[in-house]
């Protein structure tokens, strides 16, 4: 069963005209806007921003980028945006979108996945998955909250991990598929249950994050290891474009 | 709305199809995953469909007495509120008026809550799931439903927005009143009509 909490995510966000101020490639596939927006709004750790491109006859394509900036970070929003190939939005995106140009966007969105720094939470992603718990990250770091949370990510090859400078530290561990940096411990493969730190802090909340198939797999593997189906959270990220 | 964003031509403005509503995209074969909890375990020996709240008296229908009713196909397009749409899907199962009709429904109701067994819930208008317009679907292509589809049983109201087919459903409630499920409760809308993109609050 899961958790029939109380909204807490906004009843209602207008669109608005952000402003891009920065660029970042996080990776070869993987870019960072940073969004000014004429009325900030403050977001939870966890939520989207939906971004609508429109052509001039009208035509719009609109997809959710979740937010990897924490809450109360004085500096811009970031959103980050995984370049899907024959992605409409997010190849406009990484290939024409410049410092300068404006973007419509809307958000905060989104009131389930996300993490208020109130309970342990285990942060575990896939790929482009570790954006909504980076932002979680963040927060923590940011807040004095990090003996709350552990995280772990998953990804192909060094070159596919995002925030890479940032994300090393005591709460998280990376896991390498394919290919690990030059006397990495760990061999080369998937997620096993002995990547998840342990033991897990009663009353922890998990946050998956990542493919389907990841999702899944992460999710059950949680629960094998004892963590109540309900306080496991997730958020798949499919290949929407 | 007035201004355009610089450079964006729509693809080279394909003929668009007109199945699609405003802000969609087809996903062609692909029909991408977004559950927002642990995929269940259903079995279907000891599986049930209640319909329950104001009604004459609650019905409940096992895996076999449910296959029993009248069969009721579903052919035409899913919309989802992450703007993907699958056009041309056939869907199998029995007709949502169907159940409500062996219940009897209370003159008083306007509204059910669906729900799920991994405690998912959404609400929908009592007249969106009357009219063979709702299904309660076990079959996806003259196929068994897919388990991360919401198999072995899915709510299927296709003219709305997809998360108010709920997967892994397991039972209506009939209600005088409109009460915000899962999602609605998070921020989306609590009708969800594609045509009108009420997709979040406010819409």
């Amino acid at each position: 069963m899961i958790d029939l909490v109380t909204d807490s995510g906004p009843r209602s966000s207008p669109w608005q005209n952000a402003k891009v101020v920065g660029i970042k490639e996080e990776t070869a596939r993987a870019k960072s806007f940073q969004l000014a927006l004429p009325e900030p709004a403050p977001h939870l750790a966890g939520q989207h921003y939906v971004v609508r491109l429109t052509a001039p006859d009208g035509y719009t394509a609109s997809r959710s980028y979740s937010i990897a900036s924490a809450p109360g970070d004085p500096r811009e929003l970031e959103i980050t945006v995984e370049r899907l190939e024959g992605g409409e939005v997010s190849t406009f995106l990484h290939d024409e979108v410049a410092v300068g140009d404006e973007l419509d966007v809307r958000g905060p969105i989104g009131g389930w996945f996300v993490w208020e720094g109130d309970v342990p939470a285990l942060l575990v992603g896939g790929g482009s998955g570790v954006v909504p718990l980076m932002a979680m990250l963040r927060y923590a770091r940011l807040n004095g909250k990090v003996d709350l949370v552990r995280l772990v990510v998953s990804v192909r090859t060094p070159e596919d991990l995002y925030y890479a400078e940032e994300i090393a530290g005591p709460e998280s561990a990376l896991v390498y598929t394919r290919v690990t940096p030059a006397a990495f411990p760990r061999p080369p493969a998937r997620l096993t249950p002995e990547d998840i730190p342990q033991p897990i802090a009663a009353g922890t909340r998990a946050y998956v994050c990542g493919s389907s198939g990841f999702a899944d797999a992460a999710s059950h593997m949680l629960v094998d290891l004892g963590v109540p189906a309900p306080q496991v959270r997730v958020e798949r990220f499919g290949p929407s474009g | 709305m007035g201004r355009f964003t610089r450079g964006f031509s729509g693809r080279g403005q394909k003929e668009r199809d007109l199945r699609l509503p405003p802000g969609q995209y087809d996903t062609g074969d692909r029909w991408p995953v977004l559950t927002a909890e642990v995929t269940p375990r259903v079995d279907t020996a000891t599986w049930s469909f209640t319909v329950d709240g104001l009604v004459a008296k609650p019905a409940t229908w096992s895996w076999d007495e449910i296959h029993a009713l009248p069969a009721s196909t579903f052919a035409g397009d899913i919309h989802c509120v992450t703007t993907w749409s699958k056009l041309g899907v056939n869907f199998g199962g029995v007709s949502i008026d169907t159940l409500l009709g062996a219940a009897g429904v209370q003159p008083s109701a306007t509204h059910v809550l669906a729900r799920s067994s991994t405690g998912y819930t959404t609400n929908l208008p009592l007249a969106d799931v009357t009219g063979d317009k709702a299904w309660v679907a076990w079959e996806y292509e003259g196929k068994p439903l897919p388990v991360e589809h919401g198999g072995p049983a899915r709510l299927l109201v296709p003219h709305l927005y997809f998360w108010k087919s709920a997967k892994w459903v397991s039972g209506l409630q009939l209600l005088d009143h409109d009460e915000p499920g899962f999602w609605e409760r998070n921020g989306y809308h609590d009708r969800g009509d594609p045509w009108l993109e009420q997709r979040y609050q406010g819409d």
